[in-house]
């Protein structure tokens, strides 16, 4: 076995592992990417269904179905807050477009709330319409918490302040703690909350601890999961970014007003 | 050693989690739902038959000094698979196990069975070795999902059968039970249990406590 110690041998099994194994794992992960892909975009139109409260439906009638008889997306420009068609939506890649420096606007550290570095000119947004206009209006919404990016979605209700649900679609924040983001009983907080105060600056925020239902503002807080502090912080942060002046803000205004 | 001794040991007299103590990071989190504890099962299984099978068949050519490498190198490339595989055909389930696929490599279970048995046996009794202790593994873990899922959440594999006191029904489900300290209880009682059927797993006392020599001083 003395021969099995060579420098040589050594040097001969960690490469030939090491190529075999590379192989393996990337076959693996080439011949299995359509599939995943489609489970992705599956699991994404599922998530905007959920946030909308469309979950029941779509598990009865299939998410495909539901999403293309409900969901009508559109382009928006977040700086001049309206409806465009600069791009096709059916192929527009907004995460693609958040990275590329063409297409997206850096941001300074104060207007940065959200920890996402820049942010793309344009982005979509999902509207369920129903026989009276728009029914419910969802918005992507991503932002860094403790460990990750969360990217998820928050839907509004017609009059543009009340919060209809919220949810993260990926995130990699740790499990049991940081991860009860995803938890239903957690995510039933936001229902109902209101987004812009009477100022009209967006005061929805996660705080420390429980919300007192007596507390002036308690329609704009929500309670922070308890053992995940930082990311708590996270999601109200991010909240606070995209339904601001950088994020939906304009937009929701314009729209409210019929002008997007 | 026969196939037959190498499958089925595992599960009662030499059980990874119950005698070795191994793996309990994964049994705590994992068992809180019947579906998600069986996949992580399958999955599991199937790393450690393989990574002993890859391990026993490179056992004779890998050097000394850099085997636990060869050794992590296999497994991982075996758990980027199975986690390559789940996200294609389970994907919600791949997203509820999370980070728990990713650490089948740091599972001690697959080191310590490719460490143990697989560097020193031929490929097929590795492969069996594996797949028994994979059992092992899982006659635990579907054993606890099972109470867990059942007293905890009133269902089994998302079927409702004890009918739940918020929704109209009598049964009031034991929230403790949906906590992963909860398996820690009924992983002492289990091993309580086979100790108690299998007297052999008892181990000797590490000290025995000394009668009292010295007379106790008297009150005043």
């Amino acid at each position: 076995m003395a021969s099995n110690d060579s420098i040589k041998k050594t040097l001969i099994v960690t490469i030939l592992l090491c190529i075999v194994c590379s192989v393996v794992v990337s076959t693996a992960a080439v011949l299995l990417r359509p599939v995943q892909e489609k489970n992705k975009s599956l699991d994404f139109k599922r998530n905007i269904l959920a946030a909308a409260g469309l979950a029941d439906e779509a598990s009865s009638q299939g998410v495909e179905v539901v999403f293309s008889d409900r969901v009508k997306t559109r382009a928006v420009n977040f700086d001049k807050g309206t409806f465009t068609d600069e791009v096709a939506v059916a192929e527009y890649d907004q995460r693609k477009a958040s990275k590329d420096p063409a297409r997206s606007e850096d941001l300074t550290a104060d207007q940065d709330l959200a920890k996402i570095g820049s942010r793309e000119n344009i982005g979509l947004v999902y509207m369920i319409e129903g026989d009276s206009g728009l029914e419910t209006l969802v918005l992507p919404i991503r932002g860094y918490g403790l460990w990750s990016t969360l990217y998820g979605f928050m839907a509004l209700d017609s009059d543009l302040n009340t919060v209809v649900g919220l949810g993260f679609y990926e995130h990699g924040e740790t499990p049991g703690l940081g991860g009860e983001v995803d938890n239903p009983a957690w995510k039933a907080l936001w229902e109902g909350k209101e987004v812009y105060g009477d100022d009209g600056d967006a005061q929805l925020n996660v705080i420390k601890g429980m919300v007192d239902a007596n507390t002036p503002n308690a329609e704009h807080k929500v309670d922070g999961l308890s053992g995940a502090t930082l990311t708590s912080r996270g999601v109200g942060n991010l909240v606070q970014f995209w339904l601001g002046e950088n994020g939906y803000k304009t937009f929701l205004a314009n729209l409210k007003k019929g002008e997007a | 050693m026969k196939v037959k001794e190498l499958l089925f040991a595992p599960v009662f007299s030499n059980n990874p989690i119950a005698l070795q103590i191994l793996g309990i990071c994964s049994a705590l989190a994992v068992t809180s739902k019947l579906s998600v504890t069986l996949v992580m099962c399958i999955a599991l299984t199937s790393v450690t038959a393989f990574s002993n099978l890859f391990v026993s068949l490179v056992r004779n050519h890998a050097p000394g000094n850099i085997r636990i490498i060869v050794q992590m190198t296999i497994i991982a490339s075996l758990v980027i698979v199975v986690d390559e595989v789940l996200k294609a055909y389970a994907y919600e389930i791949s997203k509820q196990l999370s980070v728990f696929v990713g650490l089948i490599i740091t599972n001690c279970i697959v080191m310590g069975r490719a460490e143990a048995f697989a560097m020193k046996n031929p490929p097929l009794a590795s492969f069996f070795d594996g797949v028994g202790n994979g059992l092992g593994y899982s006659a635990i873990l579907i054993a606890l999902a099972v109470i867990r899922e059942l007293f905890g959440s009133g269902s089994l594999l998302g079927h409702q059968i004890l009918p739940l006191a918020t929704e109209g029904g009598w049964y009031t489900p034991n929230g403790l039970l949906l906590m992963p300290p909860s398996a820690f209880f009924l992983i002492g009682l289990f091993i309580w249990g086979i100790r108690v059927w299998k007297k052999d797993q008892i181990e000797a006392p590490d000290y025995k406590m000394a009668p009292n020599t010295k007379p106790q001083a008297q009150e005043v």
